[in-house]
């Protein structure tokens, strides 16, 4: 299930001034960016606007719908729930990093392909970096399972049932290739874009 | 297997469950969401919007917008009045349909919360948001108008005060002599039922973006819409650019499900706001925004008769339907719910129908089509009033729809409405769905657990529906007062290499046009499933179409695109009988070749065709060197897929949880191009179906506040709210078609909603309950078991006192 990972930090974030910009290095997809940035400006916006990984869409402004769902070190989080200044030094994979260095696509993509579990897919970037965090933590899960860790991530077009089918399917695809991809991997070699930031 | 209508052998991809060629980019997020775009110089628009139910607009000031960095621009109402026409409504419904102004900004009055006052124009999107802030506005406020019996008092506030009532329309329909009907009945039901307020809640929010080219007046306008063709129509009409100059491109669409089947006032704006600043915009939608913003569905309130004999044979129908119009008529505002009024006879045979529908103007969001517009409310209404009548008989619900459904071999059949249904088999799909569910050993457990006083009652539920659908016969279209034809346009290129370009007037943003068309080119054209490429969405490349809406694509577009593969076939014949030195009628066409009967060696593919039309060295006296191929259809008929949906509820008394135990459609959508496309649709639509019955609604306050005002408000079902569903198909070819399709888009969702609501009302009616309102949350199950059992015990107590004495 995407989780705010700031949402156990005990000091909010300290209150800035509109115009005071801040600096950030993040590394997206395998890519190093430097960055200034307001303080306020929403990861899915810095991603969207800033770098142009549309891939990753917004469909709500309160956190329910999940389609901006991106892996931030190896956790899955709501990209309209985090600010781009709470990446700072971190790795984020969106669904346009998750093929694999050869274009190959992630087993999830493939699933959701083959099992018809996406119609107009525009939610479709989110629930499968959701459901990728879920095979992370439960490689082997119930369709129950399956839907209770997609519960934050709402679809309108196919009422859930392929997506669920397509889930376990990567599911059990992932566990004949063996390991599971570890936490944390971006896929894919930094190329030069914008201002290369420190390894 | 072959073919029922025509005998043949089905195609090689038509019946195939192909996977899906428009996957690709959305499962790797290479996407064209129309927020995607940007263009050289692109400024964000950001809408103020009216916070009040009902208000006249005093003051405008848009001055300290203006001050702020990085503001461009900043207009009233009353600023960009000028140029920019009423919304359209293309649909006057009776001659005397009040038709109400409808400023894409308000100018004097807002009329509901959201209405949008003022916009700001800045660098980017969150200056622009910020900007809204500076903006000041006095209001007066005005008595809000919400509720529907109410609004049509003499001396109701109104909402139009220049229209003198809140009254938009009555339309009726009537056929034969309900008074009789009635007369002659042994029993009469009467029902209220209350279809509330949806919001469509495709993922994709709106976005709008304007690109001018000041220098000739040209204007390209990339909406995230289901109507292009409609859009640039009206937006060259409200505008005043002319329509030549306008393209309109819908890119990747993220669902619509009517939601954008919509000529909206952000279009207009947009288009205004490039014009005046000479630079592209763009407007994207919050999700909170289009709450407010975007069209709502359902809101009427059904009073149903149904008279019927003692042995359970329908005589008649009446229905008086109250529909919310909302602030304002949008493109089909009005005639939504007429699109039911021709369904609520459903399955059913009966000699007389009496329905008037009055459409009444409230202070909320305008209504419009949402997923199956009208013939879900219709459907509910009759099959939910079945089943009172099937209690108030005391007969078995199943049962009182055999006895009076149109049987198989009575097709084509006219129905007391005025349609005439081609084809269909009620009891085929009814068997099926009753040996799938095990209906028999589910009442069993529900008379068991009735008699054990089980906490947790269960309830079967039973929807056999019909519908209409494939919008439409223009003729009808045109007798119904409506401003459009139904027609729809395909063309075919055959490239010089034998690869096929389809362009489509169909404006898919999720039904996998792409995949089905190229099947049945594919087919027609005897060319592979991969060398055939879509196109659609940009009325510069797609120039004629009706669009995607009422289940129609399949069954006017796809088979206009067969037809257009046909012509193109007709046309190759001619150059291969030419090339082969043989005459047409000698030509055998199959697999995409052409060879002469009895001299199988004479081959020409329809690939070598091609070539040689593009070369001309050779062609027949006159041929002009083209295969290209155009065909508008006009469909004769609707389209009429069916169904029988069953579904058992577990309803807990002690929480009023509802708990869906199992699901059972079997779907009659005629024959079927890809299986798994057919499937998926029907698993979305009987969720957007049980949403309804569970879950949504769009709750006003009394002073006319949206309080389920964002997507935390609104329960739009998660994975955890919906059951796995159990599908099957009969297949019934349709006859008004040379593929034997129906539309499917829409049937899940007009099935679902009264066979949930049935098995809750079938969980409860033993312990006294009369009718539960839609949603039927823990809270209103809970009291309606709770206020059913307390007035059972008060009648045993009085009972009690009188008893022994």
């Amino acid at each position: 299930m995407a989780q705010n990972p700031m949402r156990d930090d005990p000091t909010p974030p300290p209150a800035l001034a509109r115009t005071s910009a801040a600096r950030i290095a993040v590394n997206v997809d395998g890519v190093a960016h430097l960055d200034e940035v307001e303080p306020r400006l929403l990861l899915v916006h810095y991603l969207r606007d800033r770098l142009g990984r549309t891939g990753t869409p917004i469909g709500c402004d309160t956190g329910n719908c999940g389609a901006c769902t991106v892996d931030l070190d190896g956790m899955s989080v709501k990209s309209c729930q985090v600010l781009a200044v709470q990446a700072d030094g971190r790795r984020v994979t969106t669904i346009q990093g998750l093929a694999g260095p050869d274009g190959a696509w992630h087993p999830l993509q493939r699933a959701f392909h083959e099992q018809h579990a996406l119609q107009c897919g525009y939610c479709t970037p989110g629930m499968i970096m959701a459901a990728r965090d879920l095979l992370k933590d439960n490689p082997d899960p119930t369709p129950e399972e399956v839907r209770d860790a997609l519960e934050g991530n709402l679809c309108r077009c196919t009422g859930y049932q392929n997506i669920v089918r397509a889930v376990l399917a990567a599911a059990a695809e992932l566990r004949r290739e063996g390991a599971p991809e570890p936490r944390g991997k971006a896929a894919g070699a930094p190329r030069a874009s914008g201002q290369e930031a420190p390894a | 297997m072959t073919d029922q209508l025509t005998g043949q052998a089905p195609g090689r991809e038509v019946g195939r469950a192909r996977t899906r060629k428009e996957d690709a980019r959305l499962v790797t997020g290479q996407t064209t969401w129309t927020d995607n775009l940007t263009a050289p110089g692109l400024l964000h628009v950001a809408i103020l919007r009216s916070p009040l139910a009902h208000a006249r607009i005093e003051r405008v000031d848009v001055r300290s917008a203006l001050e702020r960095e990085g503001v461009v621009g900043a207009f009233s109402g009353a600023d960009l009045a000028e140029g920019l026409g009423s919304l359209p409504c293309a649909w006057q419904v009776t001659e005397d349909m009040v038709l109400p102004e409808h400023p894409a900004l308000a100018v004097d009055e807002v009329r509901h919360v959201g209405d949008p006052v003022a916009v700001v124009v800045a660098r980017d999107r969150y200056t622009a948001a910020d900007a809204l802030e500076d903006v000041l506005v006095d209001y007066e406020p005005l008595p809000p108008v919400l509720d529907l019996e109410a609004a049509l008092a003499d001396d109701a506030p109104l909402v139009h005060a220049d229209k003198g009532t809140n009254r938009c329309y009555t339309w009726p329909l009537v056929s034969g002599d309900y008074a009789a009907a009635r007369a002659a009945a042994d029993v009469v039901v009467r029902r209220r039922h209350h279809q509330q307020r949806l919001i469509p809640n495709a993922m994709e929010p709106r976005a709008s973006m304007a690109v001018p080219v000041p220098a000739t007046g040209e204007y390209t306008l990339y909406s995230s819409t289901q109507i292009p063709h409609i859009v640039r129509v009206m937006m060259a009409l409200t505008t005043g650019i002319p329509e030549q100059k306008l393209r309109v491109v819908a890119p990747d669409v993220g669902g619509g499900f009517g939601s954008k089947l919509q000529v909206y006032g952000e279009d207009a704006i947009a288009l205004t706001l490039a014009r005046r600043l000479g630079q592209p915009v763009k407007w994207t939608e919050s999700r909170s925004e289009s709450y407010q913003a975007q069209h709502h569905g359902r809101g009427q309130i059904q009073d149903v008769e149904l008279a019927a004999t003692r042995d359970g044979r329908l005589l008649g129908m009446k229905v008086d339907l109250l529909a919310d119009m909302g602030a304002y008529l949008m493109i089909i505002t009005p005639g939504t719910p007429l699109l039911g009024a021709f369904m609520y006879p459903g399955i059913y045979k009966m000699d007389a129908y009496d329905f008037h529908c009055t459409g009444v103007f409230t202070t909320r969001t305008p209504t419009d089509a949402y997923r199956g517009a009208g013939r879900p409310e219709a459907t509910f209404a009759i099959e939910r009033t079945m089943d009172e009548l099937a209690a108030e008989l005391g007969l078995d619900p199943l049962e009182l729809r055999r006895r009076n459904w149109i049987r198989h071999e009575e097709f084509p059949f006219t129905t007391v409405a005025g349609l005439t249904y081609d084809s269909g088999d009620y009891a085929a799909a009814t068997d099926r769905a009753l040996a799938l569910f095990g209906y028999d050993d589910l009442r069993a457990e529900q008379r068991a657990r009735h008699e054990n006083l089980d906490p947790v009652r269960l309830g079967i539920g039973i929807s056999t529906y019909t519908e209409m659908c494939g919008l439409a016969p223009s003729r009808i279209l045109g007798s119904l007062r409506y401003a459009a034809g139904g027609w729809e346009a395909a063309m075919i290129r055959m490239l010089p290499t034998g690869k096929v370009e389809v362009i489509t007037g169909t404006s898919p943003h999720g039904q996998g046009h792409v995949t089905a068309w190229s099947q049945i080119t594919a087919d027609a054209l005897g060319v592979p499933f991969e060398d055939v490429e879509v196109m659609h969405g940009d009325t510069r490349v797609a120039p004629q179409g009706m669009d995607t809406y009422g289940s129609r694509s399949l069954v006017i577009g796809g088979i206009a695109v067969h037809e257009a593969a046909l012509k193109v076939v007709a046309k190759a014949r001619k150059v291969a009988a030419h090339l082969l030195e043989a005459s047409e009628d000698d030509l055998e066409f199959a697999d995409g070749a052409f060879s002469v009967r009895g001299s199988p060696e004479a081959r020409k593919t329809i690939q070598e065709v091609a070539f040689a039309v593009f070369a001309a060295h050779d062609l027949p006296e006159g041929m002009e060197p083209t295969l290209n191929a155009e065909h508008l259809l006009d469909p004769d008929n609707f389209s009429y897929p069916h169904g029988t949906h069953l579904c058992a509820v577990e309803v807990d008394t002690e929480t009023g949880k509802v708990a869906i135990r199992s699901y059972v459609c079997v779907d009659d959508v005629g024959r079927v191009v890809n299986p798994m496309i057919v499937e998926g649709q029907v698993h979305g639509g009987v969720a957007q179906g049980i949403a309804q019955a569970l879950y949504e609604e769009a709750v006003y306050d009394d002073a006319g506040n949206l309080v389920s005002g964002t997507m935390a408000d609104y329960l739009v079902p998660a994975a955890p709210d919906l059951p796995d569903l159990v599908t099957d198909r009969t297949e019934t070819p349709a006859t008004s078609n040379p593929l034997g399709v129906k539309g499917v888009g829409e049937a899940g969702t007009i099935a679902s909603t009264p066979a949930v609501v049935n098995a809750v009302m079938d969980a409860l009616r033993p312990l006294g309950v009369r009718d539960i309102r839609m949603p039927c949350t823990p809270e209103r199950v809970w009291r309606a078991v709770k206020e059913a059992t307390a007035a059972a015990s008060a009648a045993a107590d009085a009972a009690g006192k009188e008893g022994p004495s």
